[in-house]
């Protein structure tokens, strides 16, 4: 730690960002789903995976990069509108509890599935030629496939804002996520939406999983430890917030980096303590609602 | 004929013809060796790896007639990396199928909590995976037998190697459990007896696959060598990012082991250049006729070579045999017994023998490469066999360290 | 069959003193009746805090750990001789886990409670980790023998399987009276008041907070013996013991028998713990097969297993 320098905090700060980046993308689409529908997506982490495998396949069969890029969100996309449609749909009206367990037990099949399918080794993919090298950044080399990542997310995160700031139906999710219970006494054929909002949450999952995939490596139990961190996120941010899930993100992403400088072996509990630190001082987190699923 | 009574005779004949088979299929003389591994979860193409090695010594056992006139059989479990699960599947193998020997266990806890279970019974256990603690006090009983390499071995084997060969600044990279801290420490204590130094060491906790946060301050701090202690996934994580910051560029890569699953998964790119120690390589068939019989056998069944870690497994199966017909009797304390007054033996790669006081398995490890794309002369060639480490009880803690007078 | 579930649901104490003292000869292997008794315990425990009082809890791995380790530590750090200290050692540690997470993670509600919950059993998981002299850290505790079991006049020995489970099978069965007592006291109807609508018990002046914490402490208590039970029966406590898989599997065990039920928590785990047993040797994806069942269940039997058959059983009845 003596010859700490800013060029390496500066450098960690940037590898904190990415981070953030890839937990923002999976807390915002579990933040959507819980917030309209008070859905607790366990499955967030395996449809994480599905991206990368998705995103495997389709370099492998198209050899582009860009396109696997977006088309696997898409593919994830649909699989969540089926999860939707045919599954979580039957939960509505139950105890909150019951979608929870559902996604769980989706959680095991899919990850087990895929092993069956795909093989008990993981995959290589690698970032296209184009993203492969390195970036003087001034205070140190950079990977580009890493600054590409926060680009990505941060245009994604710019769309979805737009779409839920200046449309119809952004203006629906957004009373939904507040109120559910008014938008439903106001009259709106919630079915559409939820499916639109679990279709858009599962897709930035398989966003976030496609593009983890060249820096971490693609096997089925990726997505296990993941999730957990992402419903600290969540948490952290509070329950149904966009923002709350950006900030939280962003910090978390941060926490773990500086930890990891500063005191490797409390990476991993770090997150839970601040957390815990959080939920102490905020009963709903950074911007939650109070109400919402208590 | 009546079509009912065709079918009701045709039914009852064809059962009385496959009652024999059923007969012989449930083995009532059969020996029975439970094998539990975690078939589920991250390590699962190991232990794929160690239930096909099984499956050859079986088999080949077997067809000269089994033991004592009796077949063997391996019957796996799933132990799902807990040792929790191990000890459960351990328990249900010995009281429910009766089982007498118990070979298996990945990760070292698993391992630890199976041979609990094994030692209670009184069955013999022959472990097949890495561990420092299995052959040692308090863990160890009589009938504790580890076939495999362990930390200590390995470390001081390729410690020592790449520290007269590659260098000896080293930067540690290193998971932050028993196995990653064992190798940490081994590592460490070689390169300063070597007379080189650790310019620093990274802990890590054990499956968080982000280390771009390490990687500027190890570039910063130019070591010669950077080791990298990262088990399973992390290997491919780390390896990615590291060649992404641009590491191998500046310094060489080495780690404590290679496996063959990994090598697949991540690819001659990623591990091209990458040192590391390995108990087995099928490419040692050119040179060994143990080797090619393992590798000949496995291909044939299962047509991929064999790893790394399946060929403990075929040893251990051979050895539980071995020991059955040394002592004549299928009963854990005679074999164990044969076993440590015969102790030589050579299955698959040469000359191994047990250690009498600690049950240990010395044998035969080598210095291995990643192997170039375009030097690859097949999809599975993926390493450079680099040096022979003979096998010497140098290399592990002496009886007394491990807790035995 | 539904005077039999009746009479179950009448006299549960007594029904699981019959079903259980056979157990082990109903099952395929004894040490499996052992594992579904323990589990079953921990499930009980759960299922005092979710479904009779509604709290979920993410954590409870941390009571069943505690209870694992102080017990475990007892016999194999400090050499504790005696069977009954040991075993006094674990669940008290759990309670005392319970009393101080409880208070801390009762003073947020829903989600954030049970949060939080796992927040701080993964940091006993962190602890545990790291204190590697005292628990074995990732290794896990080993060397812990089992005394015999020392009665007024008489050494039992508890070294068999079967000897063993008759030994848990009391203090389970003791167990079970205590929860039995507990529910049906004025108490534990003000628990289920809580899990109907906690801020209409409070408007009927009862205390919220401090009926939950009782709650949460007693569930502890349950989880801790469990745990501290499981640790004589492997001879390890596995680090896992403390880690958010095993606060899930408690979960699941519990929702799968039924919630909110008596004998849920027993279903639950029987049914968990065979299917795992007998699935896994035949098929190597037993994980999906698992999952799927798992995830029929809750689309088709919501009450769970048990929780459904009574439901059927009394709809019937009208």
């Amino acid at each position: 730690m003596a010859d700490l320098t800013l060029a390496t905090l500066a450098a960690q700060v940037f590898t904190g960002l990415v981070l953030g980046m890839i937990l923002v993308l999976l807390a915002i689409g579990l933040s959507l789903i819980f917030g309209l529908m008070t859905v607790v997506n366990f499955a967030h982490g395996s449809l994480y995976m599905l991206g990368a495998y998705f995103g495997f396949f389709l370099v492998a069969y198209t050899k582009s990069f860009w396109l696997a890029l977006v088309v696997a969100p898409m593919l994830v996309g649909v699989f969540g509108l089926l999860v939707e449609r045919f599954l979580v749909r039957r939960l509505y009206g139950r105890s909150i509890d019951d979608p929870l367990l559902l996604t769980f037990g989706l959680s095991l099949v899919l990850v087990e599935a895929v092993r069956l399918v795909w093989g008990k080794i993981g995959l290589t993919l690698d970032p296209p030629p184009a993203l492969a090298g390195v970036v003087n950044l001034g205070f140190t080399y950079f990977p580009l496939y890493r600054l590409f990542v926060i680009g990505v997310t941060v245009v994604v995160l710019v769309a979805l804002l737009l779409f839920l700031e200046k449309t119809n139906v952004g203006l629906i999710i957004r009373a939904g996520s507040r109120d559910p219970v008014m938008v439903r006494a106001l009259g709106f054929d919630l079915g559409r939406v939820w499916l639109l909002v679990f279709g858009i949450g599962t897709a930035l999952a398989g966003l976030a999983g496609i593009l983890a995939g060249p820096m971490r490596g693609v096997y089925a139990e990726m997505g296990v430890t993941i999730v957990i961190e992402s419903f600290v996120v969540v948490v952290v941010g509070g329950m149904g917030s966009l923002p709350g899930a950006i900030v939280a993100g962003l910090v978390i992403g941060q926490v773990v980096s500086l930890t990891t400088l500063f005191a490797p072996k409390f990476a991993e509990i770090m997150v839970f303590i601040v957390m815990a630190l959080v939920l102490l001082v905020r009963p709903s987190g950074l911007f939650g609602e109070a109400g919402l699923m208590e | 004929m009546h079509r009912r009574s065709f079918l009701v005779t045709g039914t009852a004949a064809a059962a009385g013809l496959a009652f024999p088979a059923v007969l012989r299929a449930q083995g009532g003389d059969a020996i029975k060796i439970g094998f539990p591994g975690p078939t589920t979860g991250p390590f699962g193409a190991l232990a794929k790896d160690q239930q096909q090695g099984a499956v050859v010594a079986m088999e080949e056992i077997n067809a000269k007639g089994g033991v004592l006139g009796r077949k063997l059989e391996v019957l796996f479990r799933d132990d799902q990396l807990k040792p929790a699960v191990g000890a459960q599947r351990t328990k249900e193998l010995i009281e429910n199928e009766k089982c007498e020997f118990i070979v298996g266990g990945l990760a070292a806890h698993v391992q630890m909590a199976i041979n609990e279970q094994t030692k209670k019974a009184g069955k013999l256990f022959i472990s097949v995976s890495q561990s420092d603690e299995i052959s040692a006090k308090p863990d160890a009983g009589p009938l504790t037998f580890h076939e495999a390499l362990n930390p200590t071995i390995t470390g001081r084997a390729v410690a020592a190697w790449i520290a007269q060969n590659l260098g000896k600044k080293w930067w540690i990279v290193y998971a932050d459990y028993a196995w990653g801290k064992q190798n940490n420490a081994v590592f460490s204590e070689v390169v300063k007896k070597q007379g080189g130094t650790v310019l620093g060491a990274t802990p890590y906790p054990l499956g968080n696959a982000e280390f771009s946060a390490h990687l500027p301050k190890i570039v910063a701090a130019k070591p010669e060598v950077l080791i990298a202690v990262t088990p399973g996934a992390d290997d491919i994580a780390f390896l990615k990012q590291a060649a992404s910051f641009g590491l191998k560029k500046e310094m060489k890569i080495a780690q404590p082991l290679h496996w063959l699953p990994y090598l697949k998964e991540g690819g001659p790119d990623l591990y091209a250049d990458i040192y590391a120690g390995i108990n087995f390589s099928w490419q040692l068939e050119d040179s060994i006729p143990e080797a090619k019989n393992y590798v000949s056998l496995y291909r044939k069944k299962y047509n991929e070579p064999p790893g790394d870690y399946g060929a403990y497994a075929y040893s251990a199966i051979h050895e539980v045999a071995r020991g059955i017909a040394l002592a004549k009797a299928v009963n854990s304390d005679a074999v164990a017994a044969a076993l440590i007054a015969n102790p030589a033996y050579n299955h698959y790669k040469g000359k191994q023998w047990w250690r009498a006081c600690d049950r240990k398995s010395f044998q035969d490890l080598w210095i291995v490469k990643g192997r170039d794309r375009s030097k690859m002369k097949g999809e599975w060639d993926f390493l450079d066999i680099v040096q022979k480490v003979a096998a010497s009880e140098e290399l592990d803690r002496t009886c007394k360290e491990k807790g035995f007078a | 069959m539904r005077a039999l579930t009746g009479w179950i649901g009448g006299h549960p104490v007594l029904a699981f003193l019959v079903v259980f003292a056979v157990f082990p000869f109903l099952v395929p292997y004894k040490a499996l009746a052992t594992q579904v008794l323990i589990y079953g315990l921990f499930a009980l425990g759960f299922n005092l805090l979710y479904g009779y009082t509604g709290l979920l809890s993410f954590g409870h791995a941390a009571y069943w750990g505690l209870g694992a380790y102080g017990t475990g530590i007892a016999l194999a750090k400090l050499q504790v001789g005696s069977l009954w200290l040991a075993l006094l050692a674990g669940p008290a540690l759990a309670v005392v886990g319970g009393v101080v997470i409880g208070f801390l993670c009762l003073r947020r509600r829903g989600i954030y409670f049970a949060m939080l919950t796992l927040a701080f059993a993964q940091l006993l998981y962190f602890v545990g980790f790291h204190l590697a002299d005292v628990t074995g850290g990732d290794d896990g505790l080993r060397g812990i023998s089992v005394p015999p079991l020392v009665l007024p006049g008489v050494r039992i020995p508890l070294d068999t399987s079967l000897a063993f489970y008759y030994f848990a099978f009391a203090l389970v069965a003791l167990a079970v009276a205590g929860l039995k007592r507990i529910l049906d006291s004025p108490f534990g109807a003000v628990l289920q008041a809580i899990r109907e609508n906690s801020d209409r018990a409070v408007a009927c002046g009862y205390d919220a907070t401090r009926v939950k914490h009782l709650s949460f402490v007693f569930s502890a208590l349950f989880a801790g013996l469990a745990g501290a039970l499981d640790a004589l029966r492997l001879n390890v406590v596995p680090i896992e013991s403390l880690y958010w898989s095993t606060s899930g599997q408690v979960v699941i065990m519990t929702l799968l028998g039924g919630a909110g039920t008596f004998f849920g928590p027993f279903v639950g785990a029987a049914t968990w713990l065979v299917l795992e047993d007998r699935l896994a040797v035949f098929t190597e994806s037993w994980p999906l097969v698992v999952g799927a069942i798992f995830m029929a269940f809750v689309l088709f039997l919501p009450k769970g297993i048990w929780g459904t058959l009574l439901a059927r059983l009394e709809g019937a009845a009208r």
